[in-house]
């Protein structure tokens, strides 16, 4: 049987040194119309963590997402981002919180590089250029969303989170809609930044072995409840190939589907 | 022997065919006015029924070297369209005011709609009684005229705008007049643009009718004078002034479509 880990210290020891922060949900419920989504729920997400969370369509995991930026008011329960120490002291201690949602939402009537732009004055131009070029898209800038493919579109949003350099990244399936070629290719640069950036990220997805590709630990939501608590104890790179890599996504996916582990076949 | 090269045939081929594409569209009209000429100088229409296109001509040459039909044009020009920009402004603000604010659509909605469904020309008797036939009644009718399609369609424009872009808008701190500028008015735009292309052409529907009841100029003054002289030919040429005139306004509002609808490429121009 999985078991559940409560320590996540040796995970993200690495990242410690940036600009991250904590993330801690208390018995959140949020319930739409009668029917409970989330009940009692807990989780906590140290600085500079990439934590997945898995499950399974309506389980609650976009829900929770949304509530930690604000999109969805819980019934009860406390949502706090950021600690004393976390090291926010730039924008009046708030912490930076920016989403990629399943769809781009870009503005279709602005070119992209305004795109990134959104909500920043022009002295920010250079930063977005940079961005921009971040995600290899700098020749596009003057170019309308139309004309980018899906991938390319989701290289924007995420080029118009990173501007504001957020404390804490949310990614709500962003890569659900992207082939699967693309989809690696946008996993690798989601850990790139990451990696050099060292924000805290939550990632909602229902593709397994995308969440171990990416996150420090898996966590699986299952009837409003966190079902599964996993660390990923794989060191980055990490090749989709390996044995270590196959095992977990086997473990985690016969948990969400309710299998027992399977010994022989 | 050499073999003579297709492309030369092919290219003059290619350019008779684009050339009869833009061409055929003139064909009807072009067959009518020589159908019509031809009736005219053979007798069988008499000039008093209806003055054969030559007629027309020459009577609109006439008209435009003295002058008086452009003073005409110009007045009518002028009614029509600070009618558009009274009315259409306040269709604009009110749409935008009910479809923003809940207390406003309570308050208001109701009523606009009770009105909506009042023809303007029907208040043509109250409106000479109340304004007598001076610009001020041609003014008012114009404007309640264009005002209902702006304001429906600014309504609706505005409620259809996407969520998620408003929900995005939010997560980046947008609020007030900046999420009004960078995403509620562009979203309600194409909507926008619909409800003006359907109010210009409302516009001069309107004011022919008000300018033939009741003036002392502009187009439907000089349709209606020309009639009780039986000058056939300025009628005519009053009714087809219409024709351009609108045709002109519809131009107008495909211009701005285009431009300010350049990122959807529904409205991109070809090529």
């Amino acid at each position: 049987m999985p078991t559940a880990y409560s320590s996540r210290e040796n995970a993200t020891a690495e990242h410690r040194c940036s600009r991250g922060v904590s993330v801690a949900i208390k018995s959140v419920s949020i319930a739409f119309g009668g029917r409970t989504v989330l009940e009692n729920f807990d989780i906590e997400i140290s600085a500079g963590e990439f934590v997945a969370i898995v499950g399974r369509s309506g389980c609650g995991k976009s829900t929770l997402l949304r509530s930690v930026v604000g999109l969805e008011t819980p019934q009860s329960g406390t949502i706090i981002v950021g600690n004393v120490g976390d090291g926010i002291a730039k924008n009046n201690g708030k912490p930076d919180v920016r989403v990629m949602f399943q769809d781009s939402r870009l503005l279709p009537w602005r070119r992209i590089l305004p795109n990134v732009m959104l909500g920043l004055g022009p002295a920010l131009i250079p930063q977005a250029q940079k961005v921009l070029a971040q995600v290899g898209l700098a020749e596009r800038a003057s170019d309308w969303p139309a004309t980018l493919s899906g991938g390319q579109r989701q290289r924007v949003a995420l080029a118009r989170a990173l501007v504001h350099d957020p404390n804490l990244l949310l990614l709500d399936e962003p890569l659900g809609s992207l082939d699967a070629l693309t989809r690696i290719e946008m996993q690798q640069l989601i850990e790139d930044i990451w990696r050099s950036r060292g924000f805290t990220a939550m990632l909602v997805t229902h593709d397994v072995a995308e969440a171990i590709a990416l996150a420090d630990r898996v966590t699986l939501i299952e009837g409003g409840c966190v079902a599964l608590d996993e660390v990923v104890n794989i060191p980055r790179p990490r090749t989709r190939g390996s044995a270590r890599f196959a095992a977990l996504e086997e473990r985690i996916l016969g948990r969400v589907l309710q299998r027992r582990p399977m010994v022989e076949e | 022997m050499i073999q003579p090269q297709q492309n030369p045939a092919a290219k003059t081929q290619l350019r008779l065919s684009v050339l009869a594409k833009q061409a055929l569209p003139w064909a009807v009209p072009s067959l009518l006015l020589i159908v019509w000429q031809w009736a005219s100088s053979a007798g069988i229409l008499p000039s008093r029924f209806l003055p054969s296109p030559s007629a027309v001509m020459r009577s609109f040459v006439e008209l435009s070297a003295s002058g008086e039909l452009w003073m005409h044009v110009r007045v009518s020009t002028l009614r029509a369209l600070s009618g558009f920009v009274v009315g259409g402004g306040m269709g604009l603000l009110l749409g935008l005011l009910t479809a923003s604010m809940h207390w406003a659509e309570i308050l208001l909605d109701t009523t606009i709609q009770m009105v909506r469904n009042i023809p303007p020309l029907a208040l043509i008797p109250l409106v000479i009684l109340w304004f007598g036939i001076d610009e001020s009644a041609k003014l008012f009718l114009v404007s309640l005229g264009v005002f209902f399609p702006v304001y429906i369609n600014t309504f609706h424009g505005i409620r259809s705008v996407d969520r998620g872009l408003l929900e995005m808008g939010r997560t980046y701190g947008l609020s007030g007049w900046p999420l009004y500028r960078e995403i509620i008015l562009p979203g309600a735009l194409p909507s926008i643009l619909v409800g003006v292309r359907f109010s210009l052409g409302l516009m001069w529907v309107i004011l022919i009718v008000a300018e033939t009841m009741s003036a002392r100029s502009g187009i439907g003054y000089m349709t209606m004078n020309a009639r009780e002289f039986m000058q056939t030919d300025v009628m005519v040429v009053g009714i087809l002034l219409y024709a351009i005139l609108g045709k002109l306004a519809d131009l107008l509002a495909k211009g701005l479509e285009r431009y300010w609808l350049r990122w959807n490429p529904a409205y991109r121009i070809a090529r």
